[in-house]
């Protein structure tokens, strides 16, 4: 029954995968779970492998006499492990799970009751700076807006929005800059509240990471049904599926 | 006796539609009225921020004390950031105000650095004194304007809903006294960013363009080539290329492309002048994690090295489900140059990269002479505050709020549960930057 709520990947708690800075996942969770089990880590158990995450693993090393480096591999989670004997994984509720599981392989029944139970949140890493709702906020704009145009189009319109963000003539906000009456089309008529689907969500993360298919525009129109004479004085940068963007 | 049955039900009927469609009509009033009430608020605090903000800058003019100007100016500076977001909650699609809206930033901007600035020691220059006086200047036929509308509204019972729903319709005359009056205050004689003193131009937004580049001109076809080497993903079909259009300051191809086998689709930018990649995208299905995120920022570093991307250092990574975004810069003798940086992309099923940027390395790629600091590391690292523990620390050169690059030692230190990345200028031990990571 549990099993079939979870993608594969996330059945052993500690896999074999290496784990560095930004890297996320049930791996790093338990990860951040022991190391602060013996005190090494005070943060906020996240399952996202950040710089909290980075120097407390660092300190731990250097405390065991390993190499520095900050990178957590077989070797190190063999340590840790062994560091956190009475540890108990809050996922699973077994104690060292990737023990367990290994010697429970045969045993069908325990194997099943060491699975994870699911979370009630998935990990979703979202770019420094920006929450998960402002990001959000954003792909259901893009969505509204863009949602017919090719990928492309979308991490742009996206970047037009984060470009009125730096702009003096605009606010200084996402949800400022969004529901500014009269400035997105697909915030006056609803559509924003569509529900957003993945590809709008990527295009909005790569817009943060900082690709701009614009170079810098903080204005865009659907030449076919623009009716403001002023928008087409603009200097203009380049055409997008069914969009001129520009200055 | 049937007949009557039947009339009386349908009166019933008809007083029944007859009560919803006035409850409709009455509900679908008030929230025009509430709109339109909105509308109102917010133009009429415009109004009277202006108004507040001229009194407050004329009487700048005439203080001399620290004292006195610093509060003063520091209240500029709030109510300059109020009236923006006044005006951003008015319907003014069609109407140009973005130069208005960008002296307020500017006032904003100006009264927040000189409100902070110990005037004691660093009073107002003769320059900065004249930029108060244009300030004030404009504030006042601003205010002018804005007044001329109010009293129109007033007078004239106009109400905002009508430009709103002007602004709907397509075809409809744009001729209505709100939008006259705005746009006659937006053609006041602009204030531009050289009135605001030669240190005074938005970095930020200068960085994002594209900057004037030298070298040889490529042609389509040669940019479809550099564009197959630098995209991982072979068997290319329906390559479109595009030319940008003449505001961009430097023209840039752009180049799509399907794939087969995997099913994907490529898109990437240009320059025409020198043939330089500003980025790429690649879309594809990613289906589950094979490889590690380390393994992945390896992978990444062996294409940039082998696209000719040389001396380029790993700074940080971040997984998104099964992408991995890596950040990498331009090291040159162990100092870190952050204008020159790199993003990758990288797809975590096989380690292909499926995206770069390198816009930002394109337009400040350059050799350059890196200044001997005039501090010493640990001069510099006694500037910084001391409940911080530093972990890591080097030289870098910075891209400050100016857009100028400036050599700076850069501390990664903790505090408590926080990791902050603090740029100390290596010449004169100014804090440049303090970001929380």
């Amino acid at each position: 029954m549990v099993n079939s709520y979870l993608p594969k990947k996330e059945v052993n708690a500690f896999t074999s995968q290496v784990l560095s800075r930004g890297s996320t996942g049930q791996d790093v969770k338990e990860l951040q779970e022991r190391l602060k089990f013996i005190g090494f880590f005070k943060g906020k158990v996240d399952g996202i492998f950040g710089w909290g995450t980075y120097w407390s693993l660092r300190n731990f090393q250097n405390e065991f006499d390993m190499k520095v480096d900050g990178i957590a591999g077989p070797k190190l989670k063999e340590k840790l492990q062994k560091a956190t004997k009475n540890y108990k994984n809050t996922a699973t509720g077994t104690k060292n799970s990737t023990a367990n599981n290994a010697s429970n392989k045969n045993n069908n029944n325990s194997n099943k009751n060491s699975n994870p139970i699911p979370n009630k949140k998935p990990i979703v890493n979202a770019p420094s700076g920006y929450t998960n709702n402002d990001i959000k906020l954003m792909a259901n704009a893009v969505y509204g807006e863009s949602r017919g145009e090719p990928y492309i189009g979308q991490v742009a319109v996206a970047a037009v929005i984060l470009n009125r963000l730096t702009s003096s003539s605009f606010p200084n906000s996402i949800s400022g800059v969004i529901y500014q009456p009269g400035a997105f089309t697909a915030v006056a008529d609803g559509q924003i509240n569509l529900t957003p689907n993945d590809v709008a969500k990527k295009a909005v993360i790569d817009a943060i990471n900082g690709w701009d298919p614009t170079t810098g525009c903080i204005y865009y129109y659907n030449p076919k049904t623009a009716t403001n004479q002023w928008i087409r004085n603009r200097p203009k940068i380049l055409t997008l599926g069914q969009h001129i963007f520009c200055k | 006796m049937r007949n009557g049955i039947i009339i009386g039900a349908l009166c019933a009927a008809l007083a029944g539609t007859g009560y919803w469609g006035y409850t409709q009509h009455k509900n679908l009033q008030n929230t025009h009225v509430q709109a339109e009430n909105n509308y109102q608020r917010a133009f009429n605090e415009l109004a009277y921020d202006i108004d507040l903000l001229h009194d407050k800058i004329g009487s700048t003019l005439a203080m001399n004390s620290r004292t006195s100007l610093s509060p003063e100016l520091a209240d500029v500076w709030r109510i300059s950031i109020e009236s923006k977001s006044n005006i951003a909650q008015l319907p003014l699609k069609f109407l140009p105000f973005d130069k208005t809206q960008a002296f307020l930033t500017n006032v904003g901007n100006f009264s927040y650095r000189t409100a902070i600035r110990d005037l004691e020691k660093e009073p107002l220059t003769e320059q900065e004194y004249s930029t108060l006086k244009g300030i004030y200047k404009k504030a006042e036929s601003v205010q002018n304007g804005l007044r001329g509308v109010q009293t129109d509204i007033m007078n004239k019972n106009l109400s905002w809903m009508e430009v709103e729903t002007m602004s709907a319709q397509r075809k409809a005359p744009r001729d209505n006294v709100i939008m006259n009056g705005f746009k006659h205050v937006e053609q006041t004689k602009a204030t531009t960013d050289s009135d605001f003193g030669p240190t005074f131009s938005n970095g930020q937004e200068e960085s994002k363009g594209l900057k004037k580049l030298t070298g040889k001109k490529i042609n389509e076809s040669e940019a479809i080539k550099i564009a197959k080497s630098f995209i991982s993903i072979k068997n290319s079909k329906d390559i479109a290329v595009n030319k940008s259009l003449n505001g961009s300051a430097e023209p840039f191809f752009s180049i799509s492309m399907e794939h087969k086998r995997p099913t994907a689709s490529s898109y990437m930018e240009i320059t025409e002048t020198g043939g330089y990649p500003l980025f790429f995208i690649t879309t594809r299905d990613i289906s589950s994690q094979k490889i590690s995120l380390d393994d992945a920022s390896k992978k990444g570093k062996k294409y940039l090295d082998s696209k000719k991307y040389t001396d380029m250092e790993l700074y940080d990574s971040s997984q998104y489900d099964t992408i991995g975004v890596f950040q990498f810069v331009k090291t040159v003798n162990k100092v870190r140059i952050y204008p020159e940086a790199i993003q990758l992309k990288v797809a975590l099923d096989n380690g292909q990269v499926i995206g770069l940027n390198a816009k930002n390395y394109v337009t400040s790629n350059h050799v350059r002479t890196i200044p001997k600091p005039k501090l010493s590391m640990d001069q510099a690292r006694k500037k910084i505050n001391r409940n911080v523990k530093v972990q890591e620390e080097r030289l870098a050169i910075l891209l400050s709020d100016f857009n100028k690059e400036v050599l700076c030692y850069e501390f990664l230190g903790t505090l408590g549960n926080d990791t902050y990345d603090i740029f100390i200028n290596a010449m004169n031990g100014r804090e440049e930057k303090v970001k929380k990571l």
